[in-house]
């Protein structure tokens, strides 16, 4: 019985974020992530014919224009982070033990920083910044 | 007129005896055969069900069909129960494969002859259809359901002091009250069957009902007692704790409710002042 009296103290764990500052930015970056995304879809649409859009030199141009690069950029950022909490939060529930937890914990950051840091890397190149 | 009104009545006899018949001619559950879940894995018996026969009537209650079951039939089935009048919350099983209290589930409200009983799910397996509640009663421990109040002297009797609701204070947490702690939430939940951390709907609710009462004055305290990482976050809003609920709390409610409070759009202002209130007076 003591050991499942501590089934609550157990999750009283050190962490950076309350679970639910995670689960606030979880929310946040959903409804921001439909707002950019939207007008990410409203500029395929609106300015030209969606399949011209997609053209190689309409791409990128697209990446010559600043304000739309801070559009992908926030597209990029907002879905992985909402992308990956919710990833995290589906392997929780698989297994229940402190190792897990942290592992997941700590590989969907990583995954995480890494898809942004990729996605991120291809936007400096196409923008023409980056080493070619 | 006094006619009329004895025609009347007349007629509406007769359509009760005729609504009568035909609701024994859609139950003709003179008997109905109970399809019991056996398994007692200490003594090294393997999983299996049993059928038995048992007469019922209108009122019989599927309780009812298993005791008499147990008393002419077969008195090794593993069954519990006490006040047979949904109050108590120890006969919770699964009754054609919905959690529900035995003792208040009626055998006519059943369809088909063959009633399948099963132990409730996402608890240990004690024998036939009892389970441990060790667990689920540790969970509610947890969230410590009892007030807290800093104002209640418990060791001055002369300090002791009348803690005032109104109707609209006692509205906000009467329904979660009414739990009986028969465990029909928990056993439903999806989430539950997943993550044995998860508190459950049933240690959430009470959460929320004690977090709700004006008399507490440990709100911060409670929400971060849920606020982790196997705490509220983690109910998928399936729902069917509240559709499983014989006493008609809606565990699924006060889930979301603590939520909005934990996210801090369901702000308790209220409360905090009539608190203050309070405070000033007995200063």
């Amino acid at each position: 019985m003591e050991h499942l009296c501590s089934l609550g103290a157990n999750n009283k764990k050190m962490t950076m974020l309350r679970e639910s500052q995670i689960m606030k930015i979880h929310y946040i970056t959903a409804v921001a992530a439909l707002f950019v995304v939207a007008v990410h879809i409203m500029m395929r649409i609106a300015i030209m014919p969606y399949g011209m859009s997609l053209e190689y030199e309409n791409v990128i141009a697209n990446y010559q224009n600043i304000p739309y690069i801070v559009l992908l950029e926030s597209i990029l950022v907002l879905v992985s982070i909402h992308g990956f909490n919710g990833l995290r939060v589906i392997l929780l529930e698989l297994r229940q033990s402190k190792k897990w937890e942290d592992g997941v914990t700590v590989l969907t950051i990583a995954g995480m920083i890494a898809l942004v840091a990729y996605g991120t890397r291809t936007i400096i190149i196409a923008n023409g910044l980056g080493v070619e | 007129m006094t006619e009329q009104l004895i025609e009347k009545i007349e007629t509406m006899e007769k359509k009760h005896e005729k609504q009568k018949h035909q609701r024994e001619k859609e139950y003709p559950k003179s008997s109905v055969t109970l399809k019991i879940y056996r398994a007692n894995r200490r003594a090294g018996e393997s999983p299996h069900y049993d059928r038995i026969e048992v007469p019922v009537q209108h009122w019989t209650t599927v309780l009812d069909a298993l005791l008499y079951a147990k008393a002419y039939k077969d008195q090794s089935i593993g069954i519990r129960y006490s006040c047979r009048m949904a109050s108590c919350g120890s006969c919770g099983m699964k009754i054609n494969g919905i959690p529900r209290l035995a003792c208040y589930t009626k055998v006519s409200e059943l369809q088909g002859r063959e009633i399948t009983v099963e132990p409730l799910s996402n608890f240990p397996h004690i024998r036939d259809l009892v389970t441990d509640f060790s667990q689920f009663f540790a969970h509610h421990h947890n969230v410590e359901p009892y007030i807290q109040n800093d104002n209640a002297d418990m060791q001055e009797k002369n300090k002791l002091t009348e803690f005032i609701q109104t109707p609209e204070d006692v509205d906000k947490y009467l329904q979660f009250s009414y739990c009986i702690k028969c465990g029909l939430c928990y056993s439903a939940c999806p989430t539950v069957a997943t993550d044995t951390q998860f508190p459950g709907p049933q240690a959430l609710s009470q959460a929320y009902r004690y977090f709700i009462d004006s008399r507490d004055t440990a709100p911060k305290e409670r929400l971060n007692l849920v606020d982790n990482r196997h705490g509220i976050w983690r109910c998928h809003f399936a729902g069917s704790c509240s559709s499983v609920c014989p006493k008609g709390v809606d565990p699924a409610l006060g889930i979301q409710l603590l939520r909005g409070h934990l996210l801090g759009y369901s702000k308790n202002e209220k409360k905090a002042a009539e608190l203050k209130e309070r405070q000033k007076k007995d200063d």
